[in-house]
């Protein structure tokens, strides 16, 4: 049974604070990087499905929590 | 008075609720998640603790189990729920309360004494609070529409905010009013001995709405 | 060719007498598990003689030594089990899981008894706060602590963190668990039943901390030690919660023979040591072991450190109900060998003999050596001068109150959850010792864990007494008799003479404190080998002390109660300025203690428990750090309320001004009350000096030509500012 690699790519929504993305926004400069801005910091899940086309329900359903994150699914191979 | 304190793989402060239930007034039973029967329950607490230990987001895999859909249906007929801290998380990602709870601000674990506003009758409670991911957060309309319809059930006193919630936002409750969640944890506060008894208040209140 | 069992830590010598033992070379898979067998962390090849002078028998033992942990009885059928134990190796590489794991292995240790833990306390050490590595290494750790903790519900209640140039390169973790049992259902280590099943619970089993214990435990950090990060164990709390649940329900259901936690070594020691407690053979089959990933090696089975993982023996016929607790908790269970009678542990594949050694050789067959200890000539550390020479008495006074080991831990104690359990009667910095209720056996206990590096470097006899004595006035101010003593020896390499002194003066010092005051060593903990490319880390018995009280209720908080109440000194306090932290911010460190009075500190100690008892006094604060002027300074800030005070009774004894007001020693308790209680609690072998009073918003200390007069709020800025200094 053919089965489809993807991921999942979640990150917070824009106009969230995100204070992890903030903080390593902040760290970088100190550490020699100028000019880099914009940081936000998710998560990445990767999965193996035998149906993919069910795998943006499952983002929806547990992946992400919509009110908060925003979600991009790569697909590695397969469909 | 029947209470029934759902119980999920990793959760840590069922047994204080279930002494907080007793304490109360009234017998009060874990209930087991993989449990469906409610039967009997006269008013639900989902406890605080790290349910399936916060993994993918605080609350996200709790809220499917089989408890919390008979829960969902004890809500819709109007029966009493009381979330606290990863409770309040879980009812918030199974949809029965608004919002979201995101990681504190300092991006740190906060345990801390603070004083709670009970919007409406103006008390003081004094209640500690215990969390990394407290910060309540809803889109700036659905939070006038909270206000408006007198959701907010408690906020931080000025100044004791532990987490950066939006308008100090610390416990909201649904628009039918029976379901209510707080991020601070009133069973910790039901014993002279161990700190304040102020969070008794809170059960009272609870088990007033199932009377 | 190279000699690989050099590489894995054992010396020719050691190698030599393994083949005597089996009688023919060892293979690779016999090799691994001896070299982690016998590495210094697991065989205590150069403490273990020492330890045998330490007293560990007392009525109300329970458990002592050589179990998974200790356990005294609290009455009605209850006892509370603890432990200490080092995480220190791990915690300088990875500091979050170094400290995490040290948690997650400390809170097996007691479950494994049938005790479900109740507290944890962490002592922590690392280099000064101006460096970026120390800030680092306390940041990880106190996260880690407080994930794995926090996760898995067990309250953090107290502990202890020093900031010491010689831990800049080796910097220790400590963590400390204590557990409640019914007596009658703790269970032993021992493997027992020939033909029984042994059953191997909880998460699976993967590459983690391979080699860990010899390779990292066992040796002294050098250079390039990012690459020992892959041996580097990654924790679980929530696959630890359940395994703990699972676990305390076997062992209420009576399925269990007999449970061990894995650890350093993993399957190597849990089974290995089960079947030498038991004087029975042991036998796995790696075949059977729930992998995580895929072509493990024998070798690499038997020694993974994965963690969250327990061993139990079961009677064959009672495996599947075990299997079947373990599913409803959502942790593993496999049953991978059995019992034996051939006193050998056999390790198979599929039928196949992999490995075969007799028990004793493994576990009691390591070389015990002795030490060769010199007394090194003088102070081998190094000084550093931070306070000028001419700094008044109040900038003396705050820079004490403001250096990052006296100052106020707040930042660090709001990051663990101390109250889930509901038994925590007496919070972090709001009593000198941790107390919680034990409603279950209407009793309650008080736990304390202490240490000072830089005295026991002045003189490792002399600061180990005061390390003892420490704990024991922390529980007498919670109104607590000490039941039993956990210790945890931090030091350098034994190999050394200088660092073998310490370990050997050290031991005796713990060995003469707890037979003077009639504390039984429980069980504990030995972390040698600590030293980096500058030296030896300072030798530093950590003490861990556990004693009990009717009343938790009464334990006297710390700091002052009310306006007007009078303030006095009890105790034999004599201080000096040898070993103290104004000597080390002057950069004036020299070796040297005076040696401590163990029977008037006793005395006082006895005196204040029965006051506290009786509630006759409002406040109780032992006198350690920064000496008496920081004492009363943090019982004013505590309160919010100033105080004045007078040092002219404490200078008849024959110290000057300084020494009274800065200086240090065993034997202070500063209380506060009604006047006459206070002093009506002298007799023959305790004094009692009026001080002063509670009351304004400012601190004033006279004594003779130095005194003090410094704003409440100056005061507290100096004591809060750590956590301004972390969070920057």
């Amino acid at each position: 049974m053919a089965r489809a690699r993807a991921r999942v790519l979640i990150r917070p929504k824009e106009g969230i604070l995100d204070p992890q993305g903030k903080a390593v926004e902040r760290a970088l400069p100190a550490l020699g990087f100028e000019g880099v801005g914009h940081v936000r910091v998710g998560r990445m899940v990767e999965l193996e499905a035998e149906d993919p086309a069910r795998i943006p329900e499952l983002c929806e359903k547990l992946l992400a929590n919509p009110l908060i994150e925003d979600f991009e699914i790569e697909s590695i191979d397969g469909a | 008075m029947r209470w029934g304190v759902v119980q999920f793989p990793g959760s840590c402060d069922e047994r204080d609720a279930l002494h907080a239930c007793e304490l109360s007034g009234g017998e009060a039973r874990l209930v087991w998640h993989e449990e469906r029967d409610l039967a009997g329950i006269d008013a639900v607490v989902v406890p605080g603790g790290f349910s399936y230990g916060d993994y993918l987001r605080a609350g996200a895999i709790a809220r499917f189990s089989p408890a919390m859909g008979a829960v969902a249906e004890f809500a819709a007929a109007g029966g009493p729920v009381l979330g606290i801290c990863n409770g309040f998380q879980v009812l918030c990602e199974a949809g029965l309360l608004p919002g979201a709870l995101l990681v504190n601000e300092s991006m740190r674990f906060a345990c801390r004494q603070l004083e709670l506003h009970v919007e409406g009758s103006g008390e003081r409670l004094s209640i500690p609070a215990k969390h990394g991911e407290g910060r309540y957060w809803a889109p700036e309309q659905v939070l006038d529409e909270l206000e408006a319809k007198g959701q907010v059930a408690f906020r931080y006193a000025p100044g004791q905010n532990p987490n950066g919630s939006a308008r100090d936002i610390a416990g909201v409750r649904s628009e039918a009013g029976n379901v209510l969640g707080l991020m601070p944890h009133p069973e910790h506060a039901v014993d002279a001995m161990t700190g304040s008894t102020d969070g008794l208040r809170v059960f009272e209140a609870v088990a007033g709405a199932a009377i | 060719m190279s000699s690989p069992h050099r590489e894995l830590g054992l010396t020719d010598s050691e190698f030599d007498l393994i083949c005597q033992k089996l009688g023919r070379e060892p293979n690779g898979v016999e090799l691994a598990m001896f070299s982690l067998l016998w590495s210094e962390h697991c065989a205590y090849k150069h403490s273990r003689k020492l330890l045998r002078r330490l007293p560990t028998e007392g009525e109300r033992v329970v458990m002592g030594p050589g179990e998974n942990a200790g356990a005294v009885d609290v009455g009605n059928g209850y006892a509370v089990a603890f432990k200490v134990e080092s995480h220190n190796h791990p915690s300088a590489v990875e500091p979050f899981q170094g400290a995490a794991t040290g948690v997650g292995g400390i809170l097996r240790d007691v479950f494994a008894l049938g005790a479900r833990p109740i507290a944890i306390l962490d002592s922590l050490r690392f280099g000064e706060l101006d460096s970026l590595r120390s800030r680092h290494l306390l940041d990880g750790a106190v996260r880690g602590i407080g994930h794995y903790g926090n996760s898995i519900g067990v309250p953090t209640v107290g502990g202890e963190i020093y900031f010491e140039a010689p831990y800049e390169h080796n910097c220790l973790v400590n963590a400390m668990c204590v557990g409640l049992a019914k007596t009658d259902d703790m269970v032993r280590a021992a493997a027992a039943g020939v033909g029984n099943a042994v059953v191997l619970m909880g998460a699976s089993t993967g590459r983690d901390g391979i080699g860990g214990a010899s390779v990292l435990a066992s040796a002294e950090l050098g250079e390039g030690d990012e690459a020992k990060r892959p041996t580097v164990q990654i924790g679980d709390p929530f696959e630890e919660s359940k395994v703990l649940e699972c676990c305390l329900e076997l062992l209420g259901k009576g399925l269990l023979v007999s449970l061990q936690d894995l650890g350093a070594a993993g399957l190597t020691s849990s089974a290995s040591e089960m079947a030498s407690a038991g004087g029975v053979g042991i036998e796995i089959d790696v075949a059977r072991v729930p992998l995580r990933e895929p072509d493990m090696e024998p070798f690499e089975i038997m020694v993974s450190e994965s963690q969250e993982r327990m061993l139990a023996v079961v009677e064959p016929g009672r495996v599947d109900e075990v299997i079947a607790v373990c599913e409803k908790w959502q942790t593993g269970a496999a049953e991978i060998g059995s019992v034996t009678d051939d006193g050998l542990v056999k390790v198979q594949r599929e039928g196949e003999v992999v490995g075969e050694m007799p028990v004793g050789a493994l576990v009691d067959g390591c070389p015990l050596y002795d030490l060769e200890p010199a007394e090194p000539a003088g102070w081998i550390y190094g000084n550093r001068e931070t306070l000028a020479p001419q700094a008044s008495p109040e900038e003396t006074l705050l820079a004490l109150l403001a250096s990052p080991s006296i100052a106020s831990k707040r930042w660090v104690f709001e990051q663990y959850d101390s109250i889930v359990g509901s038994r925590t009667a007496r919070r972090p910095e709001s009593a000198d010792a941790a107390v919680l209720a034990i409603p279950e056996a209407d009793t309650a206990i008080a736990i304390a864990i202490d240490g000072n590096g830089r005295r026991v470097a002045c003189d490792p006899y002399a600061g180990t007494v005061e390390a003892v004595l420490e704990c024991a006035q922390n529980l007498a101010c919670a109104g607590a008799e000490p039941l039993g003593l956990t210790n945890c020896l931090n030091f350098g390499n034994p190999e050394k003479p200088a660092p073998a002194w310490q370990l050997d003066r050290s031991v005796q010092g713990l060995a003469d404190a707890c037979n003077a005051l009639g504390v039984p060593v429980v069980g504990g903990n030995v972390s040698l080998y600590n030293e980096g490319p500058e030296g030896p880390i300072y030798p530093t018995p950590v003490v861990g002390m556990v004693g009990e009280l009717p009343d938790p209720g009464l334990a006297a908080p710390s700091a002052f109660a009310a306006e007007g109440d009078a303030i006095a000194l009890l105790g034999p306090f004599e201080p000096t300025l040898e070993g103290t932290e104004l000597a080390k911010q002057r950069g004036e460190l020299d070796a040297g203690l005076p040696q401590p009075d163990v029977a008037a500190v006793a005395a006082a100690c006895a005196t204040i428990r029965k006051a506290v008892r009786a509630g006759a006094l409002a406040s109780a604060h032992d006198v350690s750090d920064g000496g008496l002027a920081c004492a009363l300074a943090e019982c004013a800030i505590g309160a919010g309320l100033g105080c004045q005070a007078d040092l002219q009774h404490l200078r008849e004894r024959g110290c000057s001004p300084q020494e009274a007001l800065f200086g240090e020693g065993p034997g202070g308790f500063v209380i506060s009350g009604e006047r006459e209680k206070l002093e009506a609690l002298a007799s023959d072998g305790v004094a009692v000096l009026y001080l002063g009073r509670v009351g304004g918003d400012t601190i004033e200390i006279a004594a003779g030509d130095r005194s003090i007069s410094l704003s409440l709020a100056d005061a507290e800025s100096a004591w809060r500012s750590l956590g301004e200094r972390l969070d920057d």
